[in-house]
């Protein structure tokens, strides 16, 4: 199955009981395969009237209980980006999944691209911390998908699939297994009679239990700046301890949240960093490289945000240098040069958008780099 | 007589239960007509016998859109013009709620109008309740879509030379199941309305027109008296009057009633039908 049905499969698997879409190419066929999936395990699908609305709509059916998600691209991507401020600040679980083509504007629409990563880390306005995973291949995505839900319900916030049209649209055998093999994580819930209920007030891992409309609560939630209680508070200091805490729950949870693979890290001299299609591209380069002697290795992210600061500070401290590819024209280099911080020499290899990266491309870096 | 016992009198409202006390005082200037249409609102909720434990309200962004913030049932306060989708959302995902949004006319019709009129279209089932002040009163008194031609507001120093929405029209027009306009004067007709409104099954729309003195009225010469003078003397009722014919003109006369009152499937009745049919 190709990489967008995976998605959706993953997403029934994870127990997604709404999804609100809207076309857009190369996302499409996520919603067209759930679509015909959802009333079959009991959910809903809406086809709403932009990605604004989708948006919106997603956050609703997650504030009545029900795990939701929604798949677009760049162009919806960016009008998403309001309402997932919106969720982000009132710290509502959801998945949203772009499937990324090449931009700026309406650019490239049939053609993949990696070049949404900072507008997933940066996009909405503020401060804020986000998640971000990115599968390379129709497999990982079914499991990302589900990851993805089990850490915005988890963490109470919307959790991102930056996945490309590589993936989405890449067939590939996906074995989907029995539900018993699954490990799914429901958000917590408020101890039963706590009355009166406050949305915001930290557990001990720093993520409030979460009530839902319907429950008689009688809760109230708001994108203005507010209290623990959920209500708006306009002042400095609130805001300041708003902000601190919905970051912090991110930031002190990192390692769990943080996943990469590694491939000849042990002993490598040069580290190819990469992730999502352009990881498979660079894997086949390093083992090139390393059949002609060259100690290269490769850090595969499946989480892109939170950058995995540490693992490369460490690597910055042992190895003579790094190579960061993507299909942008360097967006996580900037990160990666960022935590490496000028000890060692750092490459790039990429470019706009439409196809992806060569190994061949990555393979002459690797060769000519020392 | 202890006059503790008259404090004490004095402390209890009617409406003290569905009110955040604790949010009180609300941020609406002396005159505005929000506070009327919504403690309409709460009347109506209160008097409809539902499990108010199933009752949601939804605001967007401005004056209005703080109602969901005063309102002590499960209340979301959203981003500007969005409320309708997020109301969309909820009600989906959980049919046994009654949903209510309520929001003002730059929020609903300007930078949400796309979202009403698909929501009317779909006959989603929310009730909508817009307050109709004619201008954005939160960011101090800009043009907005309900503006009257020739106004004058901050962005139309020299006169407003747009033309407003007719309202009512747009809703009928659009599939809505029942639409009325009402006055914050109304209140009796107001409040019964915005009761029927609720129980009814399908996209329910009332507009309340309401005076905004500090940002509309001292710019077009409309004290508040003046406002619910013209409320009282230039308005009919006319019950199931042609939306073609709702224009607002506060000089010529303003057209009250319930102008709609159809009965029609649902979105979910239909998806249910739709997608549970036997293949």
């Amino acid at each position: 199955m190709t990489g967008d049905e995976a998605c959706a499969e993953g997403a029934l698997a994870a127990g997604c009981k709404f999804f609100g879409g809207y076309p857009i190419t190369p996302a499409t066929e996520i919603a067209e395969h759930i679509a015909k999936r959802l009333p079959q395990v009991g959910g809903v699908f809406i086809q709403m009237e932009d990605e604004i609305a989708a948006m919106a709509s997603v956050l609703g059916a997650s504030w009545a209980g029900v795990k939701s998600m929604t798949a677009t691209s760049g162009p919806g991507f960016s009008l998403m980006l309001e309402n997932i401020g919106l969720g982000i600040c009132t710290e509502t679980p959801c998945v949203v999944v772009n499937v990324q083509r090449a931009g700026p504007s309406t650019g490239l629409p049939t053609l993949g691209a990696q070049s949404d990563m900072m507008q997933a880390r940066w996009g909405s306005h503020g401060h804020y911390e986000i998640i971000a995973l990115s599968p390379s291949s129709p497999q990982e995505i079914f499991y990302q998908t589900i990851t993805a839900f089990n850490l915005s319900e988890m963490y109470r916030l919307p959790v991102l699939i930056m996945t490309d049209e590589i993936i989405g649209h890449m067939s590939e055998r996906v074995v989907i297994p029995e539900a018993s093999e699954i490990q799914l994580f429901n958000r917590i819930k408020p101890e039963e009679k706590s009355m009166p209920y406050w949305p915001y007030i930290p557990g001990a891992d720093g993520v409030s239990p979460m009530a839902v409309a319907g429950e008689g609560y009688r809760f109230h939630i708001t994108g203005l700046t507010h209290d623990e209680k959920g209500y708006p508070v306009m002042s400095a200091e609130a805001h300041v301890h708003m902000v601190e805490r919905i970051t912090e729950k991110i930031k002190r949870n990192i390692s769990h949240i943080i996943d990469t693979e590694g491939y000849y890290l042990e002993d490598a001299e040069i580290v190819v960093v990469s992730y999502g299609v352009s990881s498979r591209t660079s894997l086949s380069a390093v083992y090139e490289a390393r059949s002609m002697g060259i100690k290269a290795g490769l850090l595969r992210l499946k989480t892109v945000w939170p950058f995995p600061e540490a693992i490369l500070r460490t690597l910055a401290s042992r190895v003579k240098g790094f190579v960061t590819v993507e299909i942008n024209l360097g967006q996580i280099h900037l990160e990666v040069q960022r935590c490496v911080g000028g000890n060692v020499p750092t490459f790039f290899v990429g470019h706009a958008g439409g196809t992806i990266i060569p190994p061949e491309h990555v393979l002459s870096v690797l060769k000519d780099a020392f | 007589m202890s006059i503790q016992s008259d404090q004490s009198d004095q402390q209890t409202h009617p409406l003290d239960d569905l009110l955040r006390k604790d949010r009180i005082p609300h941020i609406w200037c002396p005159g505005c007509g929000i506070g009327t249409a919504f403690s309409a609102c709460l009347y109506a909720i209160k008097s409809s016998k539902l499990d108010l434990d199933h009752v949601s309200m939804v605001s967007g962004i401005g004056c209005s859109g703080r109602g969901a913030g005063y309102i002590n049932l499960d209340s979301f306060h959203t981003t500007h013009g969005r409320a309708i989708p997020f109301a969309t959302g909820l009600k989906l995902a959980n049919p046994d709620l009654t949903v209510v949004v309520f929001s003002g006319d730059g929020d609903l019709f300007a930078i949400g109008g796309n979202h009403f009129i698909h929501a009317a279209r779909r006959n989603m089932d929310l009730t909508v309740i817009c307050v109709n002040n004619l201008n954005y009163g939160m960011t101090g008194g800009q043009v907005a879509a309900t503006t009257p031609h020739l106004a004058k507001t901050t962005t139309t120093p020299a006169g407003n030379p747009e033309t407003p929405f007719n309202l009512p029209l747009l809703a009928y027009a659009s599939g809505a199941t029942y639409v009325a306009r009402w006055t914050i004067l109304h209140t009796r007709d107001l409040t019964e309305s915005i009761g029927e409104a609720i129980q009814k099954k399908g996209f329910s729309f009332i507009e309340v027109l309401a005076p905004c003195p500090v940002n509309y009225g001292r710019r077009n010469k409309l004290k508040p008296l003046d406002v619910l003078r013209i409320y009282q003397e230039k308005s009919i009722i006319k019950h199931f009057a042609s939306p073609s014919e709702l224009h607002l003109d506060l000089e010529k006369g303003i057209t009250l009633g319930k102008f709609v009152d159809q009965d029609k499937p649902t979105w979910l009745d239909m998806y249910y039908k739709t997608t549970r049919k036997k293949s």
